[in-house]
Parts: structure tokens; C-alpha cells; sequence
């Protein structure tokens, strides 16, 4: 049986992990790879680095980064952050990244998706929809959040699928640091929506909140950043708790 | 020596670092003569079947494999070009297996993402490793159950995990991303 994915997030800034991690018995919580491994060896069953880094110019050392990662992680790790291009796509590709994750340039140009689709195949290209809740449905926004663009949540999954995107990672920013649980009905709106697995994110608490997402939806996945950066939750417990609640979970054999 | 087929096929890099973990060095390589000599050959691949099969053809490489008598290992879409024909693209495939290539109905999520495990499962290249394991899948195309399957899986319907006949062995599967349990695979292939 497929297995629901539990998925850490780490935010990158200029080859480094943003937010200070404090719970992993690790020499440098700043490393990336440092971190990567320790999750690994958590149980997580995928990871996700987000490069926030703010100027152009740094972003090369991202490739490095994700070429350090592949040598030492062994489960599958998606690479997102200002990827606007299939040049940019193809050198994370090469660097070992199993995945890529688009945002704010889909919305400029929907087309890129049908590109990166042809180019590397559905199963690489994620697109990642940050939405809020307005009184007439959700809406996409940018910039994480700030920014509205007007677009219908529903109708950009349902687009972006029929250009080719491979899966969805959804974010509610109505939830998102919150912790009082994920976007259940906005996830499964956008699951009767579209075809493709899909991943829910933001507004993780407790662990609880992980077993509504999974059997109040058909989400895939569940991905979450501080509750597993602070040790708020340890993916061995989250694991065996979820498991004891009868959802499919991958048992990590070390 | 172990080589891996090199050709227009995707990314290799996670395969490489899965065997360097393991201690070894692959040749990454697309010459006749490295290949032949080889002591065991791994043939990787993501990507499109009709436009991978056209690569191979042209340089010969569809002969040269199917004739291949080490110890050989397709992984994803290197299982599915080892088939006899794909639905991806319409194609005749290398036909070392007789199993076809067929593109999961829409009865579910496509493609199918994520951690799986296995239904039956025999054979050298999964001692140590039990049904209740899992491995990492993502593919819209499967190939069906036949004479060759040594492991299944069920998504959708029941299709082959992996196959095997004389020296060639094939998975869906990502080895190099399935954790320690891929490893396993990978350490059990070279120990064939």
C-alpha cells in the first residue's frame, strides 16, 4: 500500500539553514547536510530545502549545496526558491535533486511548467500554490502572502496539471504558522480538483493535526518546518502515532 | 568494474553516490567494448521511452545490451525500456523481458509518488528484505505482472516491482532513494 508521506521543510539562505534547530544532537545546526542526515535518520520520507536567499547573484551556491546533499542523502529531496528557468532546472537536476519546486514564475508564465514537463518529465516538477481563504473562494498569493494575484486556487491546480506538473504542494497561509492544524478542506478541494498527489502544508501543531489532514483528505503527504526544527514533534513518535491511527506510514529500517 | 549505460536518459547522479556509498566507483559509459568487459552493468534511466529507444537505436546500444551476459540492472525507466513494447510513445523496446509497458488508468493518482511495498517477492536480489519493506516509486508507467515477475506491487492494479530472466534483473523502484532498504538491493545486485 502507498504509504502518506511525512516531509520536513528546510528554509536555505545562502548555503545555510534559517531558522536555528536546536534539537538534533548535531555539531553545526546552521549545515544543511548536517541536518538532511539527521532527518534521514529520523524517519522522514522526503525532504524539501527552500532557498530564501535574497540577492540573484548567491544563488550558484545553491547547486552546490544540492550536490552536497546528494552525496549524502539517500531518500528522495525537492529543491524550490526562485527556479525561473530550464537552464536553472537542468543544473539541479545534474546536481542530484530529485524534484523541483516552482512558484511565483509559473504564475508569470504558466508555460514554463508545459517546458520543464517536456524537458525532465512530470515527475520532477512540483508547483507549489500559497493561498488564503476570500469570500468567494481561495485565492494564490506571492511573496508568502503579501502579494495577491487574483488567481482561483482551484483552477490554477487544475491548469497546472494539465500542463504537466507532477504534484502540488499547498500551502494555506490562513494556517501556516498558526499550529492549529492544516487547511483540511481547502486540501481536499484541491484533491477533487486534480489527479496528482498532493502535499499539504503549513499550520502543523500537534500530532493530531497530522492524522486529520490524512484521513479528513486524500493529501499524500504532510509537510511541516518548526514543529520538527524545535523537536516540538519527533517524526519516530508522529510516525508511530499515525500508524497506530491506521494510516499507511513508511516504518524507516536503519 | 561496474559500468552504468550512459545515454539520453536522466539523471545519474543519486545512482553514483548510491554506489560510492557502497564503496565502488562506477564507469559511466556508453563504449561497446567497457560495457562488454564489465562485471556487472546497471542501467538507470528516467525519462520518455519512445525518445530513450530512438537514442539507442541509432548508436546500436538496443543490440549491444540485449546481448550483454553479466549481471545486469535496469532501474525505472531502464526497467521499462528492457520490456517489449511501451505505451509511452508508442514504442517496441528491447523485448529481454516479454512484458509490456502500459500507462496506469487513471483509477487513481498518476503518477504514482511515494513509499511502497510488496506483494510477493523472491529471488537474490531482495534477501534481507521483506514484503512489509518499502521502496521509493514515481512513474506513470508500469510494466504488467508476467512470467519474470520476482516482485509485485499494488497500485491501482498489481504490476511488476521486478523482474527477472537469466542474467538481467530490472526494478521500478528507486534503489538509490529507498534509504537503507535500497541500499540492501543495490549491495545484493552486487553480490550476484
Amino acid at each position: 500500500m502507498l504509504k502518506k508521506r511525512i516531509i520536513p521543510c528546510l528554509d536555505i539562505r545562502d548555503g545555510r539553514t534559517v531558522k536555528g534547530i536546536n534539537f538534533l544532537d548535531i555539531r553545526d545546526a546552521g549545515d544543511p547536510v548536517a541536518l538532511a542526515k539527521a532527518y534521514v535518520a529520523q524517519g522522514a520520507d522526503e525532504l524539501v530545502f527552500l532557498d530564501i536567499t535574497a540577492t540573484v547573484e548567491k544563488r550558484p551556491a545553491l547547486v552546490s549545496l544540492v550536490e552536497r546533499i546528494s552525496v549524502e542523502i539517500n531518500i528522495p529531496f525537492t529543491v524550490g526558491g526562485g527556479i525561473n528557468s530550464v537552464e536553472g532546472v537542468a543544473a539541479l537536476l545534474q546536481a542530484g535533486a530529485d524534484k523541483i519546486s516552482i512558484n511565483s514564475a509559473a504564475i508569470r508564465r504558466p508555460e514554463l511548467i508545459r517546458e520543464l514537463a517536456q524537458n525532465f518529465g512530470s515527475q520532477c516538477i512540483v508547483l507549489a500554490i500559497d493561498c488564503r481563504k476570500e469570500a468567494d473562494g481561495w485565492r494564490v498569493f506571492t511573496h508568502g502572502g503579501r502579494t495577491p494575484t487574483g488567481i482561483d486556487a482551484l483552477a490554477w491546480a487544475a491548469q497546472a496539471e494539465a500542463l504537466g506538473a507532477g504534484e502540488i504542494l499547498l500551502t494555506s497561509m490562513d494556517h501556516d504558522g498558526t499550529k492549529q492544524g492544516f487547511a483540511t478542506e481547502l486540501t481536499q478541494a484541491i484533491c477533487d480538483r486534480v489527479n496528482i498527489p498532493v502535499i499539504a502544508s503549513g499550520g502543523a501543531g500537534r500530532r493530531e493535526h497530522f492524522a486529520e489532514i490524512f484521513l479528513q483528505s486524500n493529501a499524500d503527504a504532510a509537510l511541516a518546518a518548526s514543529v520538527f526544527h524545535f523537536g516540538e514533534i519527533p517524526i519516530p513518535s508522529l510516525k508511530q502515532f499515525l500508524t497506530q491511527q491506521n494510516i499507511p506510514i513508511r516504518e524507516a529500517r536503519l | 568494474m561496474i559500468a552504468i549505460v550512459k545515454y539520453n536518459a536522466g539523471n545519474i547522479r543519486s545512482l553514483i553516490n548510491a554506489l560510492v556509498r557502497l564503496g565502488i566507483e562506477p564507469l559511466l559509459t556508453d563504449d561497446p567494448d567497457q560495457l562488454r568487459e564489465a562485471e556487472k552493468v546497471i542501467f538507470p534511466g528516467v525519462g520518455e521511452a519512445s525518445s530513450a529507444m530512438a537514442y539507442l537505436r541509432q548508436r546500436g546500444l538496443d543490440q549491444l545490451l540485449r546481448s550483454l551476459k553479466q549481471p545486469f540492472l535496469g532501474i525505472c525507466l531502464g526497467q521499462q525500456l528492457m520490456g517489449s513494447h511501451s505505451e509511452e510513445g508508442d514504442v517496441a523496446c528491447l523485448g529481454i523481458f516479454p512484458e509490456k509497458i502500459k500507462k496506469f488508468p487513471p483509477l487513481d493518482k498518476v503518477p504514482h509518488i511515494g513509499w511502497n511495498n510488496f506483494e510477493e517477492l523472491k529471488g537474490p536480489l531482495f534477501k534481507g528484505i521483506e514484503k512489509t519493506d518499502d521502496m521509493y516509486f514515481v512513474h506513470s508507467f508500469y510494466m504488467e505482472k508476467g512470467p519474470d515477475t520476482i516482485a509485485s506491487t499494488d497500485y491501482i492494479l498489481p504490476f511488476s516491482a521486478a523482474v527477472h530472466r537469466e542474467n538481467f534483473y530490472a526494478v521500478q523502484f528507486h534503489p538509490e532513494k529507498s534509504a537503507a532498504v535500497g541500499q540492501r538491493l543495490l549491495s545484493n545486485f552486487l553480490e550476484i
